[in-house]
């Protein structure tokens, strides 16, 4: 098992290299000038060109990268070019934002999908199918700042019963970060609960019929029993993976529902830094997402193996 | 007897209530602010947080009339080249410092020499500052100049304590230490920015608020059901779309004011190679355009009748309006025909480009359309933002749409936009005799004199049309019904003299 990790994170690295080369390109590529966008309406050239050089803006595009790889292996991500703020603390300031919503979300999607992934396998044919299937067709394509706008003005604006937006770390105060966190938690687990539901249903389905249900029905082990812990336990592989595959996928969401519910998390930090042509923030969050990712794919690994005793001797 | 001990409890909780919720201000923007250091901050937003946490040298009122805030009064030498301020007595920065001429002095040196200063160009004309004693500061400049006073109600003529100046310039980004009303707290980049009153403030007692909290919310729906949901006390720049709601709402009041700034079509005269090809780089052509568009239809549909139409670039509120001389140009499309016709050009194709957002695409849509009856075949080309700036200043456009947030004195409104060698002038109009009278009026301080020198420009610029001006930008807040005492400035900032909540 060890070294199994070792390889995956050995594998990682140049991965990592990859993406940052091409954010890095792809930021190049954007229209735009970063100095013009952080100057807005003060367009001193003096001051133009002393940012410039600050910068190294002018310089060749390998030895920006280098100078910009050559800080990260010291640990320094560079510094925002609109606030002056490190990259490594915006970093640390905003993952615990965005972890709580994606960890609240994943919840919500779990404790939503799975269950009516199961009844609809269970209940085939029946209006409770019906019924898992069309939310789940809704949920999958209602689009999420549609939903959080409705929801803020019904929850909110209409009811007053939830904050519209911002946020509170629960350290502070735990009821109202958990009140902040609702809403927009809700809103992004709904696309991943369809997802979730769906597939559920249907790898309950596939192991339901397979030969060791039908054998351990014979052997007049109760439905229940059945269900949950043979046919079940086999149709988590695949859901296991699509949950941390899922994890990417909420991290894209997080862009539009921190903007709606204004979460200053990450997919906050990296749309305004786009817009801001902060590169070096776009460049950090990035990188960090993909270390992020990468972990979340050594952790199915593992998963695998606790869910699956077969893999544990190869 | 029960009832009586039930309502006078619900009474008294209400009561606390009131008194908790009075204690903070929260203010819904619309971006984050750059950096909150006044020599390197660039944004709008970030000069309406100054305005409750850096005192000025002097400030301006709703006429634009220069008035007392650091510096209790002011005077110029006979041949306007120093400028002597008595600054006020027993006034402290946050960090307990007195505030005094060697102080100011020290700011003035900062503005004027930190390598990425944003001041620099403003406060050019400053040779030297001196502090002869505590209360006095001299400015001695390389040559007169009538601007110069404008840009210290601004972040010029902010004070920040010179103990912060150390070798760590984003220190003083990060936690500013100024002398203004409320002291700086806390900043959580994209969520929030928190300020507290400073109980040592000169004026401590017209200001209500014991905090103050500014949330950048930049979806303007999602600001604005902040504010109905209670979680916000005011919001700026409302979205014109949302100016009818809002009236319809009783639970929120609509506070606009015509601002200093404008929206005008630029257009590309002499900017790189495209200008050569662009059919507007004819003056027959561009009096034509400006003839096509309706200024009074645009505020009507897409300013819900908040966007004044304009002439010139000198807002309403500014001493050099002037109406009579020049009135808002009326929709003629006979006469932008025959302009057409007599520059051989019956139709005319070309692009207009502009920031993408609800506003100015509708103005766009409406323009395409208005200009078409006249003979223009305008293709629209939407641009965000940052990447508009880079199409602007390289030359890739014929006609663009843009604003600006405008400036108290004239000077900053047209000099930089309108100067053959202007870092604004994107559209490279130049005329040597504009240039002359734009950098006479710099220098002339006597304001019937000035005026004159910005009129023989504006007629001048009337019929060569390097611009058409279409309104000028109003800042449309919304707060709520509880807030009172807020009077909206032109300026656009938010001063909290005097505002309480109910």
């Amino acid at each position: 098992m060890l070294a199994l990790l070792l390889r995956r994170i050995l594998v990682a690295i140049p991965t990592l290299i990859l993406v940052s080369m091409i954010v890095f390109m792809l930021q190049k590529i954007m229209p735009g000038d970063p100095v013009l966008a952080l100057a807005g309406e003060e367009r001193d050239p003096v001051v133009l060109a002393a940012l410039r050089e600050t910068y190294r803006l002018d310089d060749p595009l390998p030895m920006q990268y280098a100078a910009w790889l050559g800080q990260v292996l010291q640990g320094d991500l560079g510094k925002s070019l609109r606030t002056d703020v490190p990259v490594l603390e915006l970093v640390a300031q905003k993952l615990p934002v965005t972890l709580q919503l994606a960890v609240m979300s994943i919840l919500f999607a779990v404790m939503i999908g799975i269950p009516a992934g199961i009844l609809a396998a269970v209940r085939k044919g029946t209006a409770v199918e019906w019924g898992a299937n069309i939310a789940a067709l809704s949920g999958m394509s209602i689009p999420n700042f549609w939903l959080g706008i409705v929801m803020i003005m019904l929850v909110s604006v209409q009811w007053k019963l939830l904050p519209a937006s911002g946020y509170v770390p629960p350290t502070e105060d735990f009821w109202l970060s958990m009140k902040t966190m609702v809403m927009p938690a809700f809103v992004l687990s709904t696309g991943i609960a369809a997802y979730l539901m769906r597939h559920t249903r249907s790898a309950v389905l596939e192991a339901l019929n397979a030969d060791y249900v039908r054998t351990a029905r014979a052997k007049g082990v109760p439905g229940r029993r059945v269900v949950l812990h043979h046919a079940l336990r086999n149709a988590l592989m695949p859901i296991i993976t699509l949950v941390t595959l899922l994890f990417g996928e909420l991290l894209a969401g997080a862009v539009l529902t921190e903007q709606i519910f204004t979460l200053p998390g990450f997919g906050k930090l990296i749309v305004d830094a786009v817009f801001n042509r902060d590169y070096a923030v776009v460049q950090g969050v990035v990188l960090c997402v993909a270390v992020g990712f990468i972990l979340m794919n050594v952790l199915a690994d593992i998963l695998y193996i606790v869910v699956n005793p077969r893999l544990r001797h190869p | 007897m029960k009832n009586m001990k039930r309502n006078m409890l619900a009474a008294s909780l209400a009561l606390m209530a009131g008194s908790v919720m009075a204690q903070d201000f929260r203010i819904g923007l619309q971006e984050d602010p750059d950096m909150l250091d006044p020599h390197r901050a660039r944004t709008y937003v970030g000069r309406i947080v100054f305005t409750s946490l850096c005192d000025k040298l002097v400030d301006i009122d709703q006429k634009l009339q220069i008035t007392p805030q650091l510096a209790t009064s002011w005077a110029w030498s006979a041949d306007n080249k120093v400028l002597t301020f008595k600054l006020r007595e027993g006034v402290t920065f946050h960090d307990g410092k007195p505030f005094d001429a060697a102080a100011a002095k020290a700011n003035i040196e900062r503005a004027l020499t930190l390598k990425d200063s944003m001041r620099r160009s403003e406060m050019s004309s400053i040779e030297s500052a001196e502090a002869p004693d505590a209360q006095t500061l001299v400015l001695k400049l390389k040559q007169p100049d009538a601007t110069l006073l404008a840009a210290l109600t601004d972040r010029a003529g902010m004070m920040l304590s010179p103990a912060t100046f150390t070798d760590d310039t984003a220190a003083v980004a990060r936690s500013p230490v100024c002398s203004g009303p409320y002291k700086f707290v806390s900043r959580v980049q994209n969520d929030r920015i928190v300020l507290e009153k400073y109980d040592q403030y000169y004026d401590a007692k017209n200001y209500a608020f014991k905090r103050i909290i500014f949330r950048p919310i930049p979806d303007t729906t999602v600001r604005l059901s902040n504010l109905r949901a209670g979680d916000l006390d005011i919001l700026e720049r409302l979205n014109p779309s949302d100016v009818t709601q809002v009236k319809g709402d009783k639970s929120v009041q609509f506070m606009p004011v015509s601002g200093l700034g404008y929206v005008r079509f630029m257009f590309n005269i002499g900017n790189s190679e495209r200008a050569k090809a662009n059919p507007f780089n004819d003056k027959l052509v561009r009096q034509a355009f400006a003839l096509a568009v309706d200024r009074n239809v645009i505020n009507q549909v897409v300013g819900e009748n908040t966007f004044v139409p304009a002439q010139t670039a000198y807002p309403a509120a500014s001493p050099f309006h002037d109406e009579k001389k020049f009135p808002v140009t009326g929709r003629d499309v006979a006469k932008a025909k025959a302009l057409l016709k007599q520059a051989g050009k019956p139709t005319v194709k070309a692009e207009l480009v502009y920031g993408n957002n609800t506003t100015t695409s509708a103005i766009a849509e409406m323009v395409q359309a208005m200009a078409a009856e006249a003979g223009f075949q305008l293709s629209l080309r939407p641009t965000e933002y940052a990447a508009m700036l880079k199409e602007s200043t390289s030359g890739n456009f014929d006609v663009q749409l843009q604003g600006w947030s405008g400036r108290p004195d004239p000077d900053g409104n047209v000099h930089t936009f309108l100067t053959c060698k202007g870092a604004q002038n994107d559209g490279r109009y130049c005329n040597p005799e504009v240039d002359k009278l734009l950098d006479q009026a710099r220098v002339v301080t006597d304001l019937a004199a000035r005026k004159d020198l910005y009129d023989r420009a504006e007629t001048i610029m009337q019929d060569e049309m390097p611009g058409s001006y279409i309104y000028y930008q109003p800042w449309l807040f919304v707060a709520s019904t509880k807030v009172q005492g807020f009077t909206p400035s032109p300026d656009g900032m938010i001063r909290l003299k005097g505002v309480s909540l109910k």
